[in-house]
């Protein structure tokens, strides 16, 4: 296959980092989560950091069950709470390359005030949000990236709120690095992951993934949105972010790709490293 | 088997530590001194009144030490970021008061249920609700231990004095760190804003408790080793490759829904604590021995209730003082022998009634139980509760 140059760089096979004891893993049949974890571990093998300085940290729902697979240091935490968790950790162990995987939900709605403010902090972690436009784990209910006119199990009769353009929102934010690909688009996913391990900073891929909850309700079958992510996704890292939002039900409505982002604003971590330096005399 | 092992230390760290001598300072600044040379190099808080002095001590002294300050977007972000730095292997501490620490209460469950050792001053003040900020409430009692669902054990320091906020937040360390569990400092306004004698002992004459870390190399490791009351604790970035979750999980870290797996967490998670209650449970017995009243009292309150009992003796009433220095677990047998001879109780707190029902649970029905309910917002007088005495005694 094409992963043959990769393969090449690779010290492990991707399963030394599987708990495959663990499996068959609890995700719908279509779910893109799996290809998620994939091109993660992929990009952790490829980093050139040793596996035991990874760490991986979750919150709750579908995509948060992806660390209990994967073979590092891993945390399933609270609902919402992933990125505190992982900012506590990250800022005091330094030597360690923290990743959070977690949903729209987790981030967004429950997480959304630690998401707003550990951008603004520019805390060293990175993100890898997989948005699936609903709440999957509990039965099919609406979240902050559900697009209008949605059905789910508590918008019966369509979703009526507007949602976040996750891209648009980070980069306003000031985000350090900031991209958006789909499980359709593995080469380029893996790549982001592994750009967003040498970033100093905040860090966050959106991934926009199949639903098999979300397709029953909105006749978007998992195939059928993979089939979209191949014919109406544009790739232009240079986008208007205010125009990149998502529409999978609007047949006119592209899905524009990219690594958005490049900035290097230092990061809290750096800059606490410095503090400590000045109140100690140092410099 | 298992290694005492500490991270994050910066060089000549000690130098910038409290020097032995004798201090005038205030509760919550001598809490914050006793946090460093207890190894705490963590700190995430969010503003609250009467708390505040701490986490600004905090801001000025952590970074001398070689350690983390951090002001959070709430009390929730604080809570969980102490939870991933200790799992980092680092002593964290947060410090709040009543609201803020009803914010905390679902990471407290999860600190106890992935067993991260944490500590977390409480500073309690009038509630419920916003209440009266920056006044005196012991409202906080229950809260402190029933306030995350589920079943769960924590343990709650209940200090009196300058000298004991500084002592017993040294010990809330410590006690975090054998038990891994989380800790409360169950401080009250006034013993955190009040300024008075503080005695600080030479460094080597104080206990600190480090991690016990595993010795077995990474694929025999499980973190949470049933075959432990505590199972040694690795930290991320050692090699050990470890999963935790805030499920239900098995001696692996694995999720479980397994009645089985359930048991025997969840047995373990109590009984580390509930075997070791004599061990970890504290009180301070004044003039018991032949009291036919014993008045129950605890933090600010006590101050005010030992003056109470001592003019009582001087009127010839056969009163004694039994204070906790924990509220969890409560130290009940320390009651017993003037339980068996017959004494009558008074519990006077700063709430409408929460440790008495905790002295009733143990001794009701055997003797007689009193209450002096006192509203949030001020400490009783000794003149009040020797009035409260005086009405109950011998009756």
């Amino acid at each position: 296959m094409s992963g043959g140059l990769r393969l090449g760089l690779r010290t492990e096979p991707i399963k030394s980092l599987l708990r495959m004891e663990r499996f068959p893993h609890i995700w719908c049949p279509g779910c893109g989560i799996g290809t998620v974890v994939k091109c993660y571990v992929e990009a952790v093998l490829e980093s050139g950091i040793p596996v035991e300085k990874h760490v991986v940290v979750s919150g709750i729902g579908c995509t948060s069950r992806a660390p209990g697979y994967i073979k590092l240091d891993g945390f399933h935490v609270i609902h919402g709470r992933a990125i505190p968790f992982a900012v506590g950790l990250k800022t005091v162990r330094q030597d360690l390359e923290v990743t959070v995987i977690a949903g729209d939900g987790d981030i967004l709605a429950i997480g959304g005030n630690h998401f707003i403010h550990a951008i603004r902090r520019n805390d060293d972690i990175n993100v890898i949000l997989v948005n699936n436009f609903i709440y999957g784990m509990t039965g099919g209910q609406y979240g902050p990236t559900t697009t209008l006119g949605s059905i789910t199990t508590t918008s019966p009769y369509g979703f009526i709120e507007g949602s976040f353009n996750v891209p648009y929102l980070a980069a306003a934010l000031g985000a350090n690095f900031v991209a958006r690909w789909t499980p359709l688009h593995t080469k380029e996913l893996t790549a982001a992951i592994k750009e967003m391990f040498k970033v100093d900073g905040f860090a966050i891929i959106e991934v926009v993934s199949p639903c098999l909850i979300y397709g029953e309700m909105n006749n978007l079958p998992p195939l059928e949105v993979m089939k979209i992510f191949r014919d109406r996704t544009v790739i232009d890292h240079e986008a208007d972010l205010s125009k990149i939002d998502i529409d999978l039900r609007d047949p006119r409505k592209p899905i524009v790709l990219g690594n958005f982002v490049r900035r290097s604003r230092p990061s809290y971590q750096t800059l606490a490293r410095e503090l400590i330096k000045r109140a100690r005399g140092g410099g | 088997m298992s290694e005492r092992i500490s991270l994050l230390t910066a060089e000549r760290a000690e130098e910038w530590l409290l020097k032995p001598g004798v201090y005038f300072m205030q509760g919550n600044i001598a809490s914050a001194e006793a946090a460093l040379i207890a190894g705490c190099r963590f700190f995430a808080g969010y503003p609250i009144t009467p708390s505040n002095e701490i986490a600004e001590h905090m801001a000025r002294r952590l970074p001398q030490v070689g350690g983390y300050f951090i002001q959070f977007e709430d009390e929730i972000a604080s809570i969980n970021a102490i939870i991933g730095a200790a799992y980092g292997g680092v002593k964290s501490m947060t410090a709040t008061s009543g609201p803020g620490f009803s914010l905390m209460q679902e990471a407290i469950g999860l600190a106890a249920m992935i067993e991260a050792p944490i500590v977390i001053v409480d500073v309690q003040r009038a509630g419920p609700s916003t209440g009266i900020p920056t006044l005196v409430g012991q409202g906080d009692i229950m809260q402190a231990k029933w306030g995350s669902h589920g079943d769960y054990e924590v343990v709650a320091f209940l200090p009196n004095s300058v000298q004991e906020m500084f002592d017993l937040t040294i010990e809330a360390f410590n006690t975090a760190w054998e038990y891994r569990v989380p800790v409360i400092v169950l401080s009250d306004q006034a013993v955190g804003q009040m300024i008075e004698r503080l005695k600080v002992p030479p460094l080597d004459e104080i206990k600190v408790v480090e991690r016990r870390a595993p010795t077995v190399p990474p694929e025999e490791y499980l973190p949470f080793d049933s075959r432990y009351l505590v199972p040694p604790m690795a930290v991320a970035g050692e090699g050990y490759r470890f999963h935790v979750t805030a499920l239900t999980h098995d001696d692996r870290g694995y999720p479980s829904t397994s009645h089985e797996v359930s048991k025997k967490l969840i047995s373990r998670l109590v009984r580390k604590i509930r075997e070791n209650e004599k061990v970890i449970g504290r009180y301070e017995a004044i003039a018991l021995d032949d009291a036919e009243l014993v008045v129950v009292a605890y933090g600010i309150t006590s101050r005010s209730a030992l003056r109470a009992v001592r003019e009582a003796r001087r009127d010839g009433l056969k009163v004694g003082l039994f204070r906790p220095i924990t509220a969890w677990p409560f130290p009940y047998w320390g009651l017993r022998e003037a339980v068996d001879r017959g004494a009558s109780i008074l519990v006077v707190e700063i709430n409408m009634g929460q440790m008495v029902h905790v002295v009733r649970e143990y001794y009701n029905n055997l003797v007689d139980i009193h209450f002096m309910p006192w509203a949030p917002g001020s400490v009783p007088r000794p003149h009040d509760i020797l009035v409260k005495i005086k009405e109950v005694y011998g009756g």
